[in-house]
């Protein structure tokens, strides 16, 4: 008999227990993956954001907008390779809020995004196309549009001069991501003509939102942003300028306190763990006394059985684990699914190599006393049940 | 036979001592999964009543049509002043229409220890009527600002969770400096925002004569009707009407939602874990108690007072263990004052509520858990062969 096959029949030398213990693992790695998944959407944000890019809002707040005549000032500062701005529409589809649309320059979009891929013709398009509107790919595939396809949609904040708020854009292009990352920010935005929407707008034409600066230089971040501040300092703009990925974090820093319940919550959950496993793994040592005696008459060392002990630890934690962070990553689609651009969560990469930690980490905390009572058992006491 | 359970029961009980390791499994667990559906559910019920306090049922807001939120919202002073005029709206004080209108804008503080990232934070510019609108709400520190002045005046909660908001303190805004003059507390989404003067924020915010939204008193619930009605046939007008806790209650539902389904996830996975744990401990004692059981078997205990015997065990410790989450999502969580983006995009301030009804069902969800956990070992320590299991070890 291998070592590996040692290990493994004795861990399920009481099936029912060792199976309980293991569905008990299994849940609440579900629970490890889907949160921890959670906790990075709160915590860590926009890594996949470059540095080359600058965010410009009013120092108020970034739902007070900044006047127009800014563009070109802007566009002017030494480092500054091309402006781009753009205006929350505020846009409902049907009944769907959570829609980011924004009235923006094509050109300029184009120019400062080359992380949104799009063919060249529908590029021309939107430029060309008034009343053009292109769409994130996820979301076009969600509500099937096609290119060519007129879209009717409410804006909540802004009425046309005719006092109504219903709009029709017609849709000129679908854009992909680069990437997986990019992609997956596709499922909620929507472009607009701003030139159209501020002719046809009855208020809030002039005006923008948000400046995206992209910069020659990523080291000029700093130094760029101070400058643009200064300029506009104690005017009635004020401005405040901040890398695009400190302004994406700060978005979801606004949640808030619920990352931290979230954190409450992995810890209640691995504490109890900790304590099922560590019970499962005790007793289990408890009623082997004297095998582990009769395995050390035969010659094996105290550090094998030292070693067979946690290996049968890190077997049990490790089979609970790997199921648990599985079915947590099928479990985690389908909510990401259903819960849509809000909540993007996703099990990847990140999460796994959590999750083995945690188990690698588990399985010492818990297998280590078991393992030091089995290896400082002396033969004789063991095997006379003393 | 009741005194055999009795009996039995009494044993079982009074043993747990001497085993207290397995035993601690399922109070452990059990206090896990209960701490944290008291502590998620306390979350959405307290988000929930913050909000629903704001609003009364005999007050009305009244929005720019399609806007859903007065953030979105803006009209001119001349549509205020119709709607002002509108039917339906009680008399206030001073024998005017009770209406207020009110501008929103969106500013930023720093939470405290934060450095980086501004919190989207609503002040809100009020007239007179405003206070008399909200009864509740009270200057508990400084006093009220001046009309004219560039003073404000701060909620509760802001001044609890964001920094730069003390009594005395400039908030800068467009190239404006603001004091604060005094702090007020109404208890609910009130305590979120901060207080200016309307005309004030109006010239500094650039907004002319214009409001975001209108909120008047009505002459009785049911007056709502009417004003709805008239605003709706006034050609001049394109405007929503909305009873105000309707309003504000609206804007909970996503949130609980959100909460509700997570609390309903977490907990349910984290009972499955406690339940197969549950079972785990019950096994283990049931068989380390084979022999003591097929004693009690032979001497003429009935197989029922056994199993109702291992199956109160189980539900004693759960119960155990419930008290235990419940008591520590109290102690730790119970009025913990926290934020969160709301629906209009700005930070609501809101408080933990853990309540006795949610105890109550975190306990019950306990409960059954140690029953399912007890059932199965139970049936097995009742249907086991007295004889076989007197010849165990």
């Amino acid at each position: 008999m291998t070592k590996t096959g040692f290990v493994l029949a004795n861990l399920f030398h009481k099936k029912t227990r060792t199976s309980l213990t293991l569905l008990s693992v299994v849940m609440a790695f579900v629970l490890f993956g889907l949160l921890q998944s959670l906790n990075l959407v709160f915590s860590a944000g926009a890594d996949f954001v470059g540095a080359t890019r600058l965010v410009t809002q009013s120092r108020v707040s970034f739902t007070q907008s900044l006047p127009m005549r800014m563009v070109p000032e802007m566009d002017a500062i030494p480092g500054v390779q091309r402006v781009m701005y753009q205006q929350w529409f505020g846009a409902v589809y049907q009944d769907n809020p959570q829609i980011f649309a924004f009235a923006v320059d094509p050109e300029r979009l184009h120019e400062v995004y080359p992380e949104w891929v799009m063919p060249e013709e529908h590029w021309n398009a939107f430029r060309d196309t008034r009343t053009g509107m292109i769409a994130g790919k996820l979301l076009a595939d969600q509500y099937g549009w096609k290119v060519g396809d007129r879209i009717p949609m409410k804006s909540n904040i802004f009425p046309q001069k005719n006092n109504s708020k219903d709009w029709e854009f017609e849709l000129v292009g679908i854009f992909d991501g680069k990437d997986e990352e990019w992609r997956r920010q596709t499922s909620g935005s929507i472009y607009i003509n701003h030139a159209y929407f501020s002719e046809a707008a009855l208020f809030g034409g002039g005006m923008a939102g948000i400046f995206v600066l992209r910069l020659e230089d990523p080291e000029m971040a700093e130094s760029i942003a101070t400058l643009v501040d200064e300029r506009y300092l104690n005017s009635s703009d004020e401005t405040k300028t901040q890398t695009e990925k400190d302004f994406q974090v700060g978005f979801i820093k606004q949640l808030g306190d619920i990352g931290m319940i979230v954190r409450w919550i992995l810890f209640a959950v691995f504490f109890t763990l900790l304590l099922v496993v560590g019970n499962t793994m005790a007793q289990s040592v408890r009623e082997r006394v004297p095998q582990f005696a009769v395995l050390k008459t035969l010659g094996f060392s105290d550090n094998s059985v030292l070693a067979f002990v946690l290996a049968e630890t890190l077997a049990l934690c490790a089979i609970g684990g790997l199921v648990g962070l599985g079915l947590a990553t099928a479990l985690g689609a389908v909510v990401a699914q259903a819960a849509g651009p809000m909540l993007p969560i996703a099990v990847d990469g990140r999460v796994w190599m959590a999750g083995i930690v945690a188990i690698v980490v588990l399985s010492l905390v818990v297998g280590l006393l078991p393992a030091l009572r089995a290896r400082r058992l002396k033969i004789v006491d063991a095997l006379a049940g003393r | 036979m009741l005194s055999q359970i009795i009996a039995i029961t009494g044993l079982n009980l009074r043993s747990i001592p001497q085993r207290w390791g397995p035993s601690l499994v399922i109070i452990i667990g059990l206090a896990g999964v209960v701490a944290v559906f008291t502590a998620l559910l306390a979350m959405a019920q307290g988000f929930q009543a913050t909000l629903k306090d704001a609003g009364r049922t005999d007050n009305a807001i009244v929005l720019r049509g399609g806007s859903g939120a007065e953030l979105n919202s803006g009209f001119g002073g001349d549509s205020a002043d119709l709607i002002k005029l509108g039917p339906g709206i009680r008399k206030g004080k001073d024998g005017r229409p009770l209406a207020a209108g009110e501008i929103i804008v969106i500013t930023e503080l720093f939470k405290k220890g934060e450095q980086v990232n501004g919190s989207n934070v609503t002040m809100r510019g009020v007239e007179p009527a405003s206070f008399e609108l909200r009864p509740q709400l009270e200057i508990t520190q400084g006093r009220m600002f001046e009309p004219g002045l560039r003073e404000i005046i701060v909620g509760a909660g802001v001044a609890r969770q964001f920094a730069g908001v003390e009594l005395g303190e400039v908030l800068r805004m467009r190239g404006s400096d603001w004091t604060v003059v005094g702090i007020f507390e109404a208890g609910d989404a009130n305590d979120s925002e901060m207080w200016a003067d309307a005309g004030t924020a109006q010239s500094t915010f650039n907004r002319g004569n214009g409001f975001s939204a209108v909120r008047v008193g009505l002459e009785s619930p049911e007056s709502l009707e009417t004003l709805k009605a008239a605003l709706a046939a006034d050609p001049r007008l394109t405007v929503e009407v909305l009873q105000e806790q309707a309003y504000y209650s609206a804007q909970t539902g996503q949130f609980r939602a959100t909460i509700s389904v997570l609390a309903g996830v977490v907990t349910f996975i984290m009972a499955l874990g406690a339940i197969f744990a549950a079972l785990n401990t019950m096994y283990a004692a049931v068989a380390t108690r084979t022999r003591e059981i097929a004693t009690l078997r032979a001497i003429g205990f009935g197989a029922m007072p056994v199993l109702v015997s291992v199956m109160v065990e189980a539900v004693v410790l759960a119960f155990v263990g419930g008290v235990a989450g419940a008591f520590i999502a109290w102690a730790m969580f119970d009025n913990l004052s926290v934020s969160t983006l709301g629906q209009s995009f700005t930070q609501v301030v809101f408080a933990f509520q853990v309540s006795l009804p949610l105890v109550l069902s975190g306990l019950a969800i306990a409960m059954v858990i140690g029953f399912i956990g007890g059932l199965l070992p139970a049936v097995r320590a009742a249907r086991m062969q007295v004889t076989t299991a007197l010849r165990t070890q």
